[in-house]
């Protein structure tokens, strides 16, 4: 186990020295001087100079990018030219934001997803199986600020119930946090949930299908058991490993969600830093959601081996 | 559907070419969501005829006006008609799908065929860039490539496309690799013909049928990226209709005109959907394994 998850590593680590090589050279999109786009609204030669000594850009391209990664490496993503605090401490700060609004993203997309996927297994070819399938597809069609949009229009305009946007930390009043991010997190898990309703259907009647299930029913156990025992337990390993794959992608849909609910996360940070023209920020962004997704990779690899013996080989 | 049939032929299905254009159509998936795609190309062609208003015409005597019957969907802070902006608007998100799939399979395609066709070193390259680039979240990426390219709708397709590239590069490779291992391909070699005329002439066909679908879910991605990036102002610069752009403005009205939210969301939806259910019906029509 130790071995492989090992191995994983050593795969996933010159990933992501190549992402940050890829990052790195999109300064070089920049049209002119870098260290003039590099300081944004800033026209202070001083912070220019700045900005030119800090980053080594007047000395060859591989040694920018060595005293840059080696920055990094240390933790320095540098300063942002908006907010003037260092984007290692802004990513400590709004990371956990996301990650909360993602874990309970996921958990509402498996509290509705399994057991969509369940019913439109177990139903299949009914109206039952249609209407879940429908719905799975609105909800991976659906684009997630519009979603959140309309959601603001009923339960906070219309109706009242929730606050349009903001946030309010959890340890600040854990009632009006749960209210903040109600709302952000149900649009972030409805696309999720989808995937999560198409992969447990499929992998279902994949299952329903073994001789096993068969077996089961035809030495006279109840079909509940037999679904609960046999079919779902079954079932659930490639849910929870694409399920897992997923949560990368939550990065993607936390950027607009956050947007539209005006949440500081994670998200928010990378179009704050587009709008401040703040590329430092766009750039330590990308970079730390390449090794996130790397890392909830190497995290659904050892899901898969847990709950599948057969592959601890 | 202009797809020749040629290249739609898998080896180990059985059946001829119009067995595989038949089977196409029999998906209901790909008759709803073809049908859904085709009418808003119509809608998009045909945008002059169709729509009731200029789309940078303002009224200034409607200014955000609910559903009357001279504006059937209100309109907006500057007194233009919304529904003429939706009609318009399609020809932006349309044309973003198109190229900036296009884009990716014209870079993605032939990187994984020579990947997968000689591997060695330009595979271990190339596949480490593809794995590096998968690595990062599909929309943050785009938004980044857009953010260092500049707003405009030209860049936005090229950051989708470019985001949108590894996927084609693996599926391309994997598919080159599983039909290279085929006799005819070997015989092909003994007999001497060139590298590029066996990609090109048996490689390349026998292995399209799961890119055709891949494109087609691309398209879906890359309308939804579309309308984000626009939404996030990196998109389609105003007054140019963008669904996108709609949205971003109607969320600063939206107490007093929800009206402005509605429908380029509904437009959204239905076109993203069209692209998703003829993904899904082309997978079920042209995945061999499938035999019922």
């Amino acid at each position: 186990m130790l071995s492989y998850v090992l191995r994983r590593l050593a795969i996933a680590i010159p990933t992501l020295l190549l992402v940050s090589i890829l990052v790195f050279s999109l300064l070089k999109f920049l049209p002119g001087d870098p260290a003039i786009a590099l300081a944004g609204e800033e026209r202070d030669p001083a912070v220019i100079e700045f900005l030119r000594q800090k980053y080594s850009l007047d000395q060859p391209l591989y040694v920018q990018y060595g005293k840059w990664l080696g920055g990094i490496v240390q933790g320095d993503f540098g300063l942002s030219i908006r907010t003037r605090l260092p984007i290692g401490e802004m990513i400590a700060q709004k990371l956990p934001v996301t990650i909360q609004l993602s874990v309970m993203a996921m958990i509402l997309a498996t509290l509705i997803g399994i057991p969509a996927g369940i019913i439109a297994a177990l139903k299949r070819g009914t109206a039952a199986d249609y209407g879940v399938s429908i719905i799975g597809l609105a909800g991976l069609s659906v684009p997630s600020f519009w979603l959140g949009i309309m959601l603001i229009l009923l339960f906070a305009v219309t109706l009242g119930w929730f606050p349009s946007g903001g946030y309010v930390a959890f340890f600040d009043s854990p009632v009006d946090n749960l209210r903040h991010t109600l709302l952000p997190s149900l649009v972030l898990g409805t696309a999720a949930a989808a995937i999560v309703m198409r992969h447990t259907r499929s992998a279902m009647l994949q299952v329903l299908k073994q001789d096993y299930v068969r077996t089961a029913r035809a030495k006279g156990l109840k079909e509940r058991i037999v679904v609960v025992r046999h079919v779902l337990r079954n079932s659930l390993v490639p849910v929870v490993t694409m399920s897992t794959l997923h949560l990368g992608e939550l990065l993607s849909g936390a950027v607009l969600t956050e947007q539209v609910f005006g949440i500081p996360g994670f998200g928010k940070m990378i179009v704050d830093g587009v709008f401040s023209r703040d590329y430092a920020v766009v750039q330590a962004v990308v970079l730390c959601s390449a090794a996130l997704f790397l890392l909830m990779n190497l995290l659904a690899d050892i899901a898969y081996v847990i709950l599948s013996p057969r592959l601890r080989g | 559907m202009n797809t020749s049939n040629a290249t739609l032929q898998l080896p180990g299905t059985s059946g001829t070419n119009k067995s595989v254009l038949s089977r196409c159509l029999r998906q209901p998936g790909v008759m709803i969501g073809g049908t859904i795609i085709l009418l808003f190309v119509l809608v998009a062609v045909a945008a002059p005829l169709i729509a009731p208003y200029k789309p940078n015409t303002s009224d200034w005597m409607a200014i955000r006006q609910g559903p009357t019957v001279a504006h059937w969907f209100g309109t907006d802070d500057l007194g233009r008609d919304i529904l003429t902006r939706i009609i318009y608007g399609t020809q932006a998100s349309l044309l973003v799908g198109i190229v900036s799939v296009a884009i990716a399979i014209a870079i993605g395609v032939p990187l994984g065929m020579v990947a997968g066709y000689f591997g060695g070193i330009g595979d271990m390259v190339i596949s480490r860039i593809t794995d590096a680039l998968l690595a990062c979240p599909f929309l943050v990426l785009a938004i980044a490539f857009a953010a260092f390219l500049g707003a405009s709708l030209e860049n936005a397709m090229i950051a989708i496309g470019i985001s949108a590239m590894p996927i084609f590069v693996r599926l391309t490779r994997g598919q080159v690799m599983t039909v290279k291992a085929e006799d005819y391909v070997d015989a092909a070699r003994l007999l001497g013909v060139p590298h590029r005329k066996i990609m090109l002439t048996y490689i390349l066909p026998n292995a399209m049928a799961p890119i055709i679908v891949q494109a087609t879910i691309t398209m879906a991605t890359a309308v939804l990226a579309e309308a984000s990036l626009a939404f996030l102002g990196l998109g389609q610069r105003p007054p140019s209709p963008s669904w996108g752009t709609m949205l971003d403005v109607a969320r600063q009205f939206l107490t007093e005109s929800p009206w402005m939210a509605i429908w380029p969301g509904v437009a959204i939806i239905l076109l993203v959907m069209g692209f998703n259910l003829l993904g899904d019906g082309l997978n079920d029509a042209l995945d061999p394994r499938r035999d019922d």
